[in-house]
């Protein structure tokens, strides 16, 4: 049992402080979340090509993950620790029921239509495939034997080929890195790492060697998109000349020229972070990705700070795939990585990633304000 | 050996998970990094080159659009080819005000409403500086009605555009099928950057069904331009491949000869070459031109075509699914002496009826006062329907669907065209499955004379034909004989040899019957045997039922000739060294013997007359 004492932690008594106490948010990562989102409104404005419309529906989407994320903070980390195994199995299960519809009904294969809103399953998986490794990690002795370890990446491969399946590659990449922070938190041996990585590096010559032409063909064009100018690879030249004409300063505010003129395509979604550079230049990208970094230094330090093991990994594993979000949709758009549709987190239009992204923070907020109240 | 029990070590593992989150932060850190280093190389070493391409309106990807591959009947005469025809297109970066411009245009060239709305969905889905067509086939008035004008419309002009062309229009439409405009579910479908400048794909027919093949690669060149959008300079170009070009087996003098031997009659014939499978004739009367469809076929001439009584647009040699009647008695008699429940000498007596031991029910012979005493021989030759009503009796309705499945009746016969149906050899397991009630006796009885459930399509009858003629070895039809890879002329693949187990003298048998019925003084097809120098074999047939859409209304004089029979005829010649395998359907042809039988002689002395191909190649 646990009987460490730790000190009280410094809580100003102002009114403010008292308040935003009682409403367990943490407030350094508040403040870059806000700041990161007016980045987003502004950004959004530019690129929608001054549509006041798109802010109205971003700033609801907003607010109701808000809510979501004040209302999460409010639980008791003990009750997403309880419910983890239930949360994965509705999780899972409604992966296979979307599949099943998109067979049926051949075509949209993500979405569970629940008549007043569409819902994706798959977003779910991103928080409570963790959860559920994180549970079955923390049941047992860290750090974890060879069964263990076994289980927990079959409880991850589960719904990441399920994803991968729909298809969806981008959700699944989230989805696996997600559960591999959390093996890889707990302790998986180094000796595994690097031999997984020698088997990989190994094998990749292989199966190379055994694939058809027009295999290899495909392959290469996802790993290297410019090679089809009319296809994927316009997005990238198109983004690339953004970014490389913004320059260091940028050509101001809503002064983009790619975006309004359509040779960006998905300039508010996917690609926004060529109109971002594009506009704020490199002084504002390094802006933004040290503000990204702030936000994941805060929460790995609240994962430092967490006071048992399933809070630690959980909260680690947040941290981590917010960090894989963003360098995998900054890595595809300035050109380093192939095309998965990843958005950027908190600035992309789109509901479901913020809705994701909030409880996510949401959940971590509650791990670092419910310290006091562990059953002990 | 011992378990070993471990203690939860609540300090180890926050030890363990603080270093790891230390590694994780830096691993975060070198990668932020990464991104950095790629961020200052484009916009501080690339950013002059960037900002130029930029400012310029830099680099346009334009695509070039493959040509598409030609279609050639067995002799090399061109079935679909493109055509230079002037067009109207719009770059709509270059247009100010495109409202106001479409709306000129359409006051000063008469441009019908459809037209601009289907532009404006074919604008939505291309780049702001792609030329797109607003008009297809422009006449010579409207060409020189815009001339006068151009000036006033910048970002509009007149381009040569290769156009798809049909030259046998009406005798082609239900094999080649034709091109037309791309729509917004084949755009879901269809890989974009292949058809970027591409407006056209394949909707029916050779067309649909080899769209990867005709289409070909598309290329694209990279172009330098200025703030006005005017090409500077062509930076790279990668060229288009060409689609290939299709040889196909059918034979388009046939075919003619097959669509105007038809003639009053809606129906459908089907010749295949027997020993390649190749298909020679694939005729569906009426057909119709095919060539509106690929600028747009307007929604008047469109509504005529659907709605006409005709039913021009259906391919009745595909999709026409009819009773086949006594065409397959030959199969029947085969099934018979296979299954060992006649033999060639076992006699019949046909009174004019058939009954049902204890029942009242008297199934008819065609003919009145019925065939006297009948063997295999003079069944087939007077087409004696009673000998079959027992025949099929004593087989049974399973053996029966056993063995005609094996001749791919109610089958798909897997021609390369989309949209094949597979008729209907009806079965206990069927008829328990379609419509969840038992068989009974008197269905299997009427099955015998190719009435009741049985369905056949009209390329089904000939594949079937053909299997016989074969002596058992299956018969895959196929329209196209070869293509052009690369500029390579390749056969197109075969299919896997398969050889029934069927014993010759049942085969000859059957076959001498069938002789009889074109060569004997009594044969129903006797008409045709005048004049030629080989032997044919065939079977001739009448269908009851006929095939009207509830939803037409007819008058008096119509009813008649729609009541009328179809008239059936499947064949094969020469008798003993079978080149050609026939099968025609004329719809409300009333006897199979008087119309469908001469259209099937016809084709088959055109193409017996001709050298074959080995011969012509000899020489």
């Amino acid at each position: 049992m646990k009987t460490e004492t730790r000190s009280e932690q410094f809580i100003p008594h102002s009114l403010l402080g008292n308040l935003l106490r009682k409403l367990h948010i943490d407030i350094p990562l508040l403040i870059c979340l806000l700041l990161v989102l007016s980045l987003s409104f502004l950004i959004l404005y530019s690129a929608s090509g001054q549509d006041t419309d798109i802010l109205i529906r971003q700033a609801t989407r907003m607010l109701i993950a808000f809510v979501l994320m004040i209302v999460l903070a409010h639980i008791n980390p003990y009750q997403f620790k309880r419910y983890s195994t239930v949360l994965y199995g509705i999780g899972v299960t409604l992966l296979v029921a979307v599949l099943i519809m998109g067979q049926i009904g051949k075509g949209a294969q993500r979405w569970l239509d629940l008549g007043f809103f569409r819902f994706q399953p798959s977003e779910m998986l991103k928080i409570t495939a963790p959860m559920m490794i994180a549970w079955y990690l923390s049941e047992n002795t860290l750090p974890p034997k060879w069964k263990q370890m076994g289980i927990a990446g079959l409880l991850l491969l589960l719904p990441t080929l399920l994803i991968a399946k729909q298809p969806d590659l981008g959700t699944s990449i989230l989805v696996f890195s997600s559960g591999a922070a959390v093996i890889f938190f707990a302790g998986l041996s180094w000796r595994f790492i690097f031999s997984i990585g020698a088997i990989i590096a190994s094998l990749t010559p292989i199966i190379w060697h055994f694939m058809r032409d027009y295999q290899r063909a495909r392959v290469l064009t996802f790993l290297d998109p410019e090679a089809d100018p009319l296809g994927r690879g316009y997005h990238i030249i198109q983004s690339k000349i953004a970014i490389g004409s913004g320059g260091i300063y940028g050509k101001g505010w809503q002064g983009s020229t790619q975006a309004p003129l359509d040779f960006l395509p998905e300039s508010s979604t996917d690609f926004i972070f060529a109109v971002f550079a594009e506009e704020f230049g490199l002084s504002g990208c390094l802006v933004l990705i040290a503000l990204y970094i702030v936000i994941i230094s805060r929460c790995l330090y609240i994962s430092i700070q967490a006071q048992d093991s399933y809070s630690r990994l959980l909260a680690g594993s947040l941290s981590f795939t917010f960090f894989v979000y963003v360098f995998v949709n900054i890595g595809m758009v300035i050109g380093i990585l192939p095309v998965v549709g990843v958005p950027l987190p908190l600035i992309s239009y789109g509901g479901t990633s913020m809705v994701t992204l909030l409880a996510g923070f949401g959940i971590l907020m509650s791990i670092h304000t419910h310290k006091k109240f562990l059953p002990t | 050996m011992p378990r070993t029990y471990t203690i939860k070590n609540p300090a180890e593992e926050n030890r363990i998970f603080t270093g790891r989150a230390i590694v994780a932060m830096i691993f975060i850190l070198l990668l932020s990094i990464g991104l950095i280093v790629r961020l200052v190389y484009l916009q501080i070493v690339g950013h002059e080159h960037y900002a130029t391409l930029a400012k310029n309106n830099h680099i346009k990807i334009s695509p070039l659009p493959p040509t598409r591959g030609i279609i050639f009947d067995r002799k090399g005469r061109v079935l679909a080819d493109n055509v230079p025809t002037y067009s109207l297109e719009l770059i709509p970066e270059q247009i100010k005000n495109l409202d106001d411009t479409l709306a000129r245009l359409q006051e000063l060239l008469d441009i019908p409403e459809d037209k601009i709305e289907q532009y404006q969905k074919l604008r939505k889905r291309e780049k702001r500086f792609t030329s797109t067509p607003l008009l297809l086939r422009m006449t010579e008035e409207e060409i020189a009605k815009f001339a006068a004008v151009r000036p006033y419309f910048p970002g509009v002009d007149i381009h040569a555009r290769l156009v798809r062309h049909y030259p046998y229009d009406i005798l082609t439409s239900h094999v080649i099928g034709y091109v037309g405009r791309i729509n917004e579910n084949e755009l879901k479908t269809l890989p974009v950057s292949e058809y970027r400048g591409t407006h056209h794909v394949g909707k029916v027919g050779i067309e649909l069904a080899y769209e990867t093949e005709l289409h070909g690669k598309a290329g694209y060149a990279e172009i330098e331009t200025n703030a006005q959008s005017r090409a500077i300079s062509t930076l790279k170009t990668v060229d288009p491949t060409a689609g290939s070009n299709l040889h196909l087996t059918l034979d388009i003098d046939l075919q003619k000869i097959a669509y105007d031997a038809l003639d009053i009659y809606n129906g459908a014939v089907v010749a295949i070459e027997i020993k390649t499978g190749g298909v020679l004739v694939f005729t569906s009367r009426p057909g119709f031109d095919p060539n509106p469809f690929v600028y747009g076929i307007d929604s008047k001439s469109y509504k005529e075509l659907q709605t006409s009584d005709a039913q021009p647009m259906f391919n009745r040699a595909l999709r026409g699914q009819y009773p086949p009647g006594s065409t397959i008695k030959p199969f029947m008699a085969l099934a018979g002496l296979e299954y060992q429940v006649t033999h060639p000498g076992q006699k019949t007596y046909c009174p004019g009826y058939f009954q049902l031991p204890n029942v009242k029910h008297k199934y008819r012979d065609w003919k009145r006062g019925g065939h006297g005493t009948v063997d295999l021989n003079l069944a087939i030759v007077q087409s004696c329907d009673v000998y079959f009503y027992s025949l099929a009796l004593s087989l049974g309705i399973d053996n029966i669907h056993r063995f005609f499945t094996q001749f791919g009746f109610g089958e798909k016969s897997g021609i390369d065209l989309v949209g094949e149906l597979p008729g209907l050899q009806p079965s206990k397991q069927w008829k328990r499955k379609a419509r969840n009630q038992s068989w009974y006796p008197g269905e299997t009885v009427i099955t015998g004379i190719g009435q009741g459930y049985t369905q056949v399509t009209p390329l089904q009858l000939a594949r079937a034909t053909a299997t016989l003629a074969n002596k058992g070895k299956v018969v895959h039809p196929h329209l196209v004989g070869s293509f052009t890879d690369n500029g390579v002329l390749k056969p197109a693949e075969a299919k896997p040899e398969t050889t029934l187990a069927l014993n010759p003298r049942n085969i000859d048998a059957v076959v001498s019957a069938m002789i009889n019925v074109v060569h004997s003084a009594r044969g129903t097809a006797r008409v045709i045997s005048r004049g030629i120098d080989y032997q044919i074999a065939g079977k001739t047939g009448t269908a009851q039922v006929f095939t009207v859409k509830q939803e037409k209304r007819y008058n008096e004089n119509e009813i008649a000739f729609k009541l009328r029979d179809h008239a059936l005829f499947m064949a094969f010649a020469p008798a003993h060294d079978p080149q050609i395998a026939v099968a025609v359907i004329a719809e409300n042809g009333g006897h199979g013997g008087t119309v469908a039988a001469p259209i099937a002689g016809k084709i088959i002395r055109q193409y017996l007359q001709e050298p074959s191909d080995e011969d012509r190649n000899a020489q």
